[in-house]
């Protein structure tokens, strides 16, 4: 998952740049309207391409999953940005850190791919993918570019510390 | 990108993949693909629904990777033609084939019981499908999906009845709303005794220069959502043409003795929308959403018990089983579709069956020893809906005979001029003049997608065109459609992806093709299929061209034989065939 830390240093590299960035927020994605959803999975390959720089659907960390085939209705589950975070609590490796923001940060470094932060997350946001390493969201908001139908928003919240 | 094909043979019990790249670097994928591969598989002159005769499903370089490229194309021996079969379907399977890393897929031979297979990623399995056979296709497609991994990302495809009984039009119904519809591609499921098929993968894609591929991404993304390119596939969807033909005298109803519907007001796309319109759905990879899902609620009781039943239409349906068979009502025409659905029927071929069965009836050709009993009558919804379960349970030889499509009903029991079929393929809901005709006769797949006649004589109605004109806008397009079909892209998306964007999207994969590179992989594409053809029987010149065509006014006016003749030969000149 080395396109996962390419990820989160593009991330970083945005906040600094971007004149917008107020302190003291951070930004969290939020399935504003799941029931607009068309299941045309464009988040999930935005996801993998922007963020990973493959196509895939394995590798987004957004998920937009059916109940019931097409018939039913679609689930998406994103990463919520828990404030006491589980995943990182759960993490014997140190491999989640919680900074003082609120974000959770990935050390691919330090992780033994053990999955106790999926069992950890019962949104199911969180997921070991083939290499057995955590697909993880970093809220960067390049699936909501590609939402055709505004199912998907990026909203600032306080940050804490 | 490793470019595969995986053989399953259903008598041996195998299954082995091949590397093709040479095969895929001549002939792209998709359709180009498809046709070789039939080609080298079907021997000629074979049974279409022996075992020699095989399946191939076959998807291109820009599947799953781009925008709209979201069909995969069938490709097999027409049980109804007996000449190509060739069907397209969206929904989620070309990428379910692209993650599990098969571009083309070819099945052989039959199983000694009824089977299904499951392709999970490398990992190839023919199980038994005993216990399923007979189900309806939407109870399978239920039952399957609790048996298989890869929720979310797999493609489940399958057959109802209608398949299984051999039918010469039954489909096979792919992720519940969408289908293989068109020349019997369920019948040579059936044959095989082959229920379903699932397809679910993990592999991802590397792009050579992912900088560029996501600027093409953006640019076809963009043009896709944003300009109106696709707009009128959004809101109300194709229906809304119901509305549009009528106005223009081209709307094909009761069996085509009228071009325009009384009730047309009452079935077109906006009362659709307004009265049963539940939700949109795309098919994986097109942030279009053009799939209609109507909720049909009927009581079945007095005391306010409902069933509630989700049915997708499109403008073609409410042709074939709507207008075309008088049927007046949004409700009528959902419940006939949701029928078809079950069977896995190709409801337009089903539709254009019933209205010559109608008509036979009226004039006497048939009688109700033969219909036993079923009230066939324009508008007459319970009757049909009881015709065609009886087209898929064939209880008698007139009901067989239905089954085996217009050609041969109308060879058995006569009323060969109002038998609605060009290349024994039953027509589709244009009657709007010669192009529309000619289109879908000299097409090689005799439907009204190879070269969007209806679409030339509709601009024809603005601005005349002569024979000429319109005959080398048709070549235009069988040659252009062939290659967009081998990428495969949806066809409603042929806006998006002009040949500037289909030489940058190729280009983003790492296939390097010109303009003139593609015009002559369409020429190709045409001959090879052509080839197939003519060596399985078709004779351009000793086709039927049903009277009825030239009976009733169309948009362009009365259609006289002359003219149709004229563009034949004019086509035939063009195409070098003297």
């Amino acid at each position: 998952m080395s396109q996962a830390q390419g990820g989160q240093e593009k991330q970083s590299a945005t906040e600094k740049t971007n004149p917008r960035a107020r302190p003291r927020m951070r930004r969290r994605l939020k399935v504003a309207h799941p029931e607009r959803c068309i299941g045309c999975l464009g988040c999930m390959f935005a996801c993998s391409r922007i963020r990973t720089g493959t196509v895939s659907l394995q590798n987004s960390a957004i998920k937009v999953q059916t109940q019931g085939g097409i018939e039913g209705d679609f689930r998406v589950v994103v990463c919520r940005a828990c404030a006491d975070a589980p995943c990182a609590r759960a993490c014997p490796a140190g491999a989640l850190e919680k900074k003082p923001d609120g974000r959770v940060v990935y050390h691919r470094d330090r992780c033994t791919g053990c999955g106790e932060c999926e069992k950890a997350c019962l949104v199911g946001a969180i997921t070991l993918g083939k290499e057995k390493r955590p697909i993880k969201c970093i809220h960067c908001g390049a699936c909501v570019q590609f939402c055709p139908h505004g199912v998907l928003e990026l909203e600032e919240v306080p940050s804490e510390g | 990108m490793l470019r595969k094909v995986l053989y399953i043979d259903l008598t041996k019990n195998e299954s082995w993949v091949e590397e093709r790249q040479e095969l895929f670097e001549d002939w792209m994928g998709g359709t180009g693909v498809g046709i070789r591969l039939l080609q080298e598989e079907c021997p000629a002159g074979a049974d279409p629904l022996s075992p020699a005769a095989p399946i191939i499903l076959s998807i291109g370089p820009l599947n799953g990777i781009f925008p709209v490229a979201t069909k995969t194309v069938a490709t097999f021996k027409s049980p109804l033609t007996g000449e190509l079969g060739e069907s397209y379907a969206g929904g989620r399977l070309s990428l379910a084939m692209r993650f599990a890393g098969h571009e083309a897929v070819v099945i052989r031979g039959r199983a000694q019981r009824p089977c299904y297979i499951s392709i999970r990623d490398g990992d190839v399995k023919i199980k038994d499908a005993t216990s399923i056979w007979g189900i309806d296709a939407q109870t399978t497609g239920i039952i399957l999906r609790d048996r298989e991994p890869g929720v979310g990302r797999r493609s489940i495809i399958r057959i109802g009845p209608a398949g299984e009984a051999g039918v010469r039009y039954a489909g096979v119904v792919v992720d519940t709303y969408r289908h293989f519809g068109r020349l019997g591609l369920g019948a040579v499921f059936g044959s095989k005794r082959l229920k379903a098929l699932v397809v679910s993968g993990t592999e991802h894609v590397d792009v050579p220069e992912i900088k560029r591929y996501r600027e093409v991404y953006d640019r076809l993304y963009q043009t896709a959502v944003q300009t109106s390119a696709m707009e009128k596939y959004h809101d109300f969807g194709t229906s809304v043409n119901i509305g549009v033909l009528n106005f223009l005298k081209g709307l094909p109803t009761k069996n085509f003795l009228a071009s325009s519907f009384d009730s047309a007001e009452s079935i077109g796309g906006e009362i659709f929308a307004e009265k049963h319109l539940l939700r949109r759905l795309s098919c994986a990879g097109c942030p279009i959403g053009c799939v209609h899902i109507a909720g049909l609620k009927t009581a079945f009781s007095p005391h306010q018990e409902f069933e509630l039943r989700k049915i997708s239409y499109d403008y073609e349906p409410i042709y074939s089983l709507g207008s075309n068979l008088g049927v007046g009502s949004a409700e009528g025409i959902l419940q006939l579709i949701d029928v078809c659905e079950r069977l896995g029927l190709d409801v337009m071929s089903a539709g254009v069956v019933l209205s010559w069965a109608t008509e036979a009836l009226e004039k006497g050709l048939v009688g109700s020893k033969e219909t036993l009993d079923v009230p066939l009558q324009w508008n007459g919804v319970e009757g049909y809906a009881r015709a065609l379960e009886n087209i898929a349970r064939a209880p008698n030889e007139f009901y067989e005979a239905l089954g085996r499509g217009v050609e041969c009903a109308s060879e058995k029991y006569g009323g060969r001029e109002y038998a609605m079929s060009l290349g024994r393929n039953e027509v589709s809901g244009y009657h709007t003049g010669p192009a529309s005709i000619v289109g879908q006769l000299v097409g090689v797949r005799h439907s009204h997608l190879d070269n969007a006649g209806y679409s030339i004589d509709q601009k024809a109605a603005k601005k005349s065109m002569d024979s000429e004109s319109m005959v080398e806008e048709i070549i235009r397009e069988d040659d252009s459609r062939g290659v967009f079909n081998s990428l495969v892209g949806c066809l409603f998306a042929r806006g998006v992806y002009t040949d500037g964007n289909i030489i940058d999207s190729l280009g983003a994969v790492g296939i390097v093709k010109s303009k003139e590179d593609l015009q002559e992989l369409g020429r190709r594409i045409f001959e090879e299929k052509y080839r197939f053809k003519v060596r399985e029987g078709f004779d351009l010149s000793r086709q039927r061209i049903p009277r009825r065509f030239y009976e009733t006014v169309s948009t362009l006016g009365m259609v006289t034989p002359e003219t149709v003749e004229e563009m034949i030969r004019i086509y035939r000149k063009k195409r070098g065939w003297g």
